[in-house]
């Protein structure tokens, strides 16, 4: 049982083109796949998990904390682990060329952060929640409100780009994306949880959003 | 996933968070260390690899990230390398002390990629500890873009390895020859190259991620 979605969905019409159509080989556990990159404090500054002070003011937007804890296949912290994120700004545009949505940018929000997990596996960010927006895939098509995560894992075989969804989202019923994963627990795992206990009195909204890095190769028995 | 496995995550609640596309603005996110270098320029051995990605149409693929992750030249296995899955024995490689083995980068507008490192060592197939089979040399690729629900795994096999690759456990196990070529990159103009089909008659091999 596989819990990621299928490459070819046709119902995201962009892997009508990009699905691969042969039958997949399969990689010998080597050390290749065994072993895989590690980040440190170089690679992140300090003021890459605030999306809220990249800009000379503040970006405009329900300012968020989103916050959560990486965990292996046994449920092990992974700590001093790279997280990064992108998303939209408030209005659903993002700071990218391609993007033509005719939605205002904002001068202040670049929409990308990145940190490292602490020693418990902890992540945090603070950012704006992220507007909903259309693309094309088919008539009347709006993306739920999303962040893009990227995690590297244990090893190469675990690494995993995902996006998180915000709690209550009546899009999510109609966003292709969400509902390639076909089992339901599994697509539930990337609604966040929205917290009261992260959640800073009179100042930001709290969001919790766990995220399991389960690399094919991982063995959860081991050096436990 | 064995019963076993299943089993295990029941009991700890733990369901693996699925994968998502990385969407047509991955850019945003993941270019402050996309520039292709696993190497600075001016390294010694130094080696240039590039190419084109392109889709089921033909088109050229311009949103996409490769990832490549590899042994370094000198020792078994490569390094800044994290903890092993199983007891692999990590080692940097002596010509330059902050190699990773890791670089990124993002196709352009006309769906090329280029990336310069130094060419990877033999490396062991599993455990170094326990294991004598050897595998060619290799650089394992990922590669993100709108379309992809998850990455796409391939690896990258040297031409001028013919001995090496020949041996190769994973190259022997693709039994098409023309298969086996579109895993393996070629000399050409003072590089290596190596295209990426993602789909249709001369698609590249990939591999479950």
């Amino acid at each position: 049982m596989t819990l990621d979605p299928p490459y070819l969905y046709p119902d995201y019409r962009s892997t009508l083109t990009r699905a691969p159509s042969k039958p997949l080989l399969t990689l010998p556990a080597g050390a290749t796949e065994l072993s895989g990159p590690v980040f440190g404090e170089r690679h992140v500054g300090a003021a890459a998990a605030d999306l809220t002070r990249q800009g000379d003011g503040e970006p405009i937007g329900e300012r968020i904390v989103v916050h959560g804890r990486v965990l292996d296949a046994a449920g092990r912290p992974l700590a001093g682990q790279l997280v990064e994120i992108w998303q939209a700004n408030a209005a659903g545009r993002y700071a990218h060329d391609v993007d033509r949505h005719p939605a205002p940018l904002d001068p202040n929000f670049a929409g990308a952060g990145r940190c490292l997990t602490d020693g418990d596996g902890i992540y945090r960010f603070v950012t704006i929640k992220p507007g909903e927006y259309p693309w094309r895939n088919h008539p009347n098509a709006w993306r739920p409100a999303h962040i893009h995560f990227s995690l590297f894992g244990r090893s190469f075989m675990s690494r995993l780009v995902t996006q998180m969804y915000f709690p209550g989202d009546p899009l999510l019923a109609f966003d292709p994306m969400y509902q390639s994963i076909r089992d339901r627990k599994a697509a539930e795992a990337l609604v966040a949880t929205f917290e009261l206990a992260s959640t800073v009195e009179e100042w930001a909204l709290g969001y919790r959003f766990d995220i399991v890095v389960a690399g094919r190769y991982d063995t959860p028995t081991e050096e436990s | 996933m064995t019963t076993t496995e299943a089993q295990e995550e029941d009991l700890l609640g733990l369901v693996a968070t699925p994968s998502q596309t990385a969407g047509p603005y991955l850019s945003i996110g993941t270019q402050w260390n996309a520039n292709g270098r696993a190497v600075p320029e001016g390294t010694p051995g130094e080696i240039r690899l590039s190419g084109s990605v392109t889709d089921g149409a033909g088109v050229a693929v311009t949103d996409a990230l490769l990832e490549f992750w590899q042994a370094g030249p000198d020792v078994g296995f490569g390094a800044g390398s994290g903890p092993p899955g199983r007891g692999v024995q990590a080692a940097r490689w002596t010509g330059w002390t902050a190699w990773t083995g890791f670089t990124r980068a993002l196709t352009n507008a006309d769906g090329r990629y280029s990336m310069w490192t130094v060419k990877p060592g033999a490396t062991a197939l599993g455990d170094a500890a326990v294991s004598s089979e050897m595998e060619a040399p290799h650089i394992n690729v990922s590669i993100f873009a709108r379309g992809l629900l998850q990455r796409l795994v391939t690896r990258i096999y040297f031409g001028d390895e013919a001995e090496r690759n020949g041996a190769d456990p994973v190259l022997r196990g693709v039994a098409d020859a023309n298969e086996r070529a579109r895993l393996v990159a070629t000399w050409i103009d003072g590089g290596y190259r190596f295209d990426i089909r993602l789909q249709g008659e001369e698609e590249t091999p990939f591999f479950v991620p």
